[in-house]
């Protein structure tokens, strides 16, 4: 086995056993910790396929901010194992159910893709300037459209915010 | 070829991040000695002197005394936890350094050295990644304390630094902009022959120390902390070398986020005149990182110089200043840096 499959597969491991973690951990606080070094190990991924830009974005953005707010929500609520309501074993059904479909998707949109793009170094997409040159100039419409959306979700949070 | 690397490489990679390290922890740890001794010169007293010649191995016993002091971990804390926060907060103040272009190359036994650990092509993303992460060394650690002080403080900490990474990273898109590059390496390479990027940008600089201040916890944006208000903050149940590396850990950001400013705005490892000096490649470099230090030192005097001049602010003109000012204001220096490009490149 080469370098990069060895560490494709150690990385794979961990990424597993933590994305379990955050499922199964009673306290919330460990799940994020434990989202976080999912989180890790993808920006592992990114780095073996030679993917620089998107790799440090995925840390700045999810690790960076997004779980530091999640953190925090959950810092300020206190919440623990005890103080956790507990839902009817319907919705938990529902939940498995719709999770099992989601599951269902994802694996058959995924296995018909073209993984000819991703041997190891070969590509060099997740470079910034070929990315940048891919969002600007190819995905123009899509990218900006996608912006407003965040900026719209943004104003929203601030509207409902300040409602009181 | 990726991951395709030498023994020889391994070797001489491994030697500069010892160098490296020891020489931030060495910085650091003597800048804790001239924090006390500007601050006694400008309050009128002697400062430590004690300790060997002009108190000169006072970090020395500084430290000695951390690490002897007894260790107390409170009852209800979580155990797990409380040891990582620290942990983290000191393995990401150490891991910034390693973009950092410390100098050009040296030539030693007929191979070119670069004084650089790594010269990724994101270079600068790689400094906000690790500086964002920092965070969790402090919101772990003051969880972890199951105090309300360390609660309060890790909570005013955590949504300082947040707030001050938007405009601290927009101020920084207005400079790579010009650059067109992410790379520090290229940044210092360019301004090599023009002029430094502060004539550029003094905007975008003065925002970006500011949040430079901010993103180290120094005074006046020293809230995390606060003293007076919080007891210290998120470290109040710390003791021992676990507090010892917090604190410490913020002289080293404080002197990375130093290295930062000087690659970015004022020339890295250039100086003026270099270009006209008749010595050899190597004593050149030499000479280019002894002028990196001396920037480096003087930014850590200002950031010292700072701290025993301007009082604290409060927590709600923290928050105005940062959201209302510094983001509008670094905003606006996009928008003239961009319509000056477009205006000078037709």
């Amino acid at each position: 086995m080469s370098l990069p499959t060895i560490l494709f597969w150690i990385l794979a491991v961990i990424s597993i056993l933590s994305a379990i973690g955050v499922v199964v951990a009673k306290n919330p606080v460990h799940s994020v910790l434990l989202l976080i070094v999912t989180f890790f190990t993808i920006t592992g991924f990114y780095i073996l396929l030679n993917a620089q830009f998107l790799a440090v974005v995925h840390i700045i953005v999810y690790a960076g901010a997004i779980m530091v707010l999640f953190l925090f929500v959950i810092m300020l609520m206190n919440l623990n194992a005890s103080g956790e309501p507990q839902k009817n074993n319907l919705v938990k059904f529902a939940g498995v159910v719709a999770g099992g479909l989601l599951l269902i998707v994802l694996v058959a949109a995924l296995k018909k893709a073209d993984t000819g793009m991703l041997i190891q170094g070969s590509t060099n997409i997740g470079l910034i300037q070929n990315l940048g040159k891919v969002l600007f100039k190819d995905f123009v419409l899509p990218f900006e459209v996608s912006s407003i959306l965040f900026l719209s979700a943004m104003i929203g949070a601030i509207v409902i915010g300040k409602k009181d | 070829m990726l991951l395709e690397i030498s023994a020889f490489l391994v070797l001489e990679k491994l030697i500069l991040v010892a160098i490296i390290l020891g020489i931030s922890l060495f910085i650091a740890m003597y800048s804790t000695y001239a924090e006390r001794k500007l601050a006694a010169f400008i309050q009128d007293r002697r400062g430590p002197n004690r300790a060997g010649i002009f108190g000169i191995l006072q970090p020395l016993a500084d430290g000695g005394k951390l690490f002897f002091k007894e260790e107390i971990i409170p009852e209800y804390a979580n155990k797990f936890l409380f040891i990582l926060g620290p942990a983290i907060f000191m393995i990401t103040a150490c891991m910034t350094s390693a973009v950092i272009p410390w100098g050009s190359t040296l030539h030693i036994f007929g191979k070119d050295i670069s004084l650089q650990v790594a010269d990724v092509n994101i270079g600068i993303l790689y400094i906000f990644g690790v500086v964002s992460l920092g965070v969790y060394g402090i919101m772990v650690g003051g969880w972890a304390s199951n105090n309300k002080y360390s609660l309060l403080g890790t909570i005013r900490a955590a949504s300082q630094i947040i707030s001050y990474e938007l405009a601290m990273g927009l101020s920084l898109i207005a400079l790579l902009m010009i650059t067109g590059s992410l790379s520090l390496k290229d940044i210092v390479e360019q301004q090599s022959h023009g002029v430094w990027y502060i004539v550029y940008q003094p905007i975008g600089f003065l925002i970006f120390l500011v949040c430079a201040f901010a993103e180290c916890n120094r005074t006046p944006f020293d809230l995390a902390e606060c003293d007076s208000e919080l007891v210290m903050g998120f470290h109040t149940e710390y003791s021992s070398m676990k507090l010892g590396f917090y604190l410490f850990a913020e002289y080293i950001n404080m002197f990375i986020s130093s290295a930062v400013m000087v690659t970015l705005y004022f020339g890295g490892y250039n100086f003026p005149g270099m270009h006209s000096l008749h010595v050899s490649p190597n004593t050149l470099t030499i000479l280019g990182v002894i002028a990196f230090f001396v920037k480096i030192f003087i930014f850590l005097f200002f950031f010292i110089w700072v701290r025993w001049t301007v009082p604290r602010f409060r927590y709600d003109q923290l928050m105005k200043l940062g959201w209302k000012m510094l983001i509008p204001l670094a905003i606006l220096n996009l928008l003239i840096t961009g319509a000056l490009m477009l205006y000078l490149h037709h």
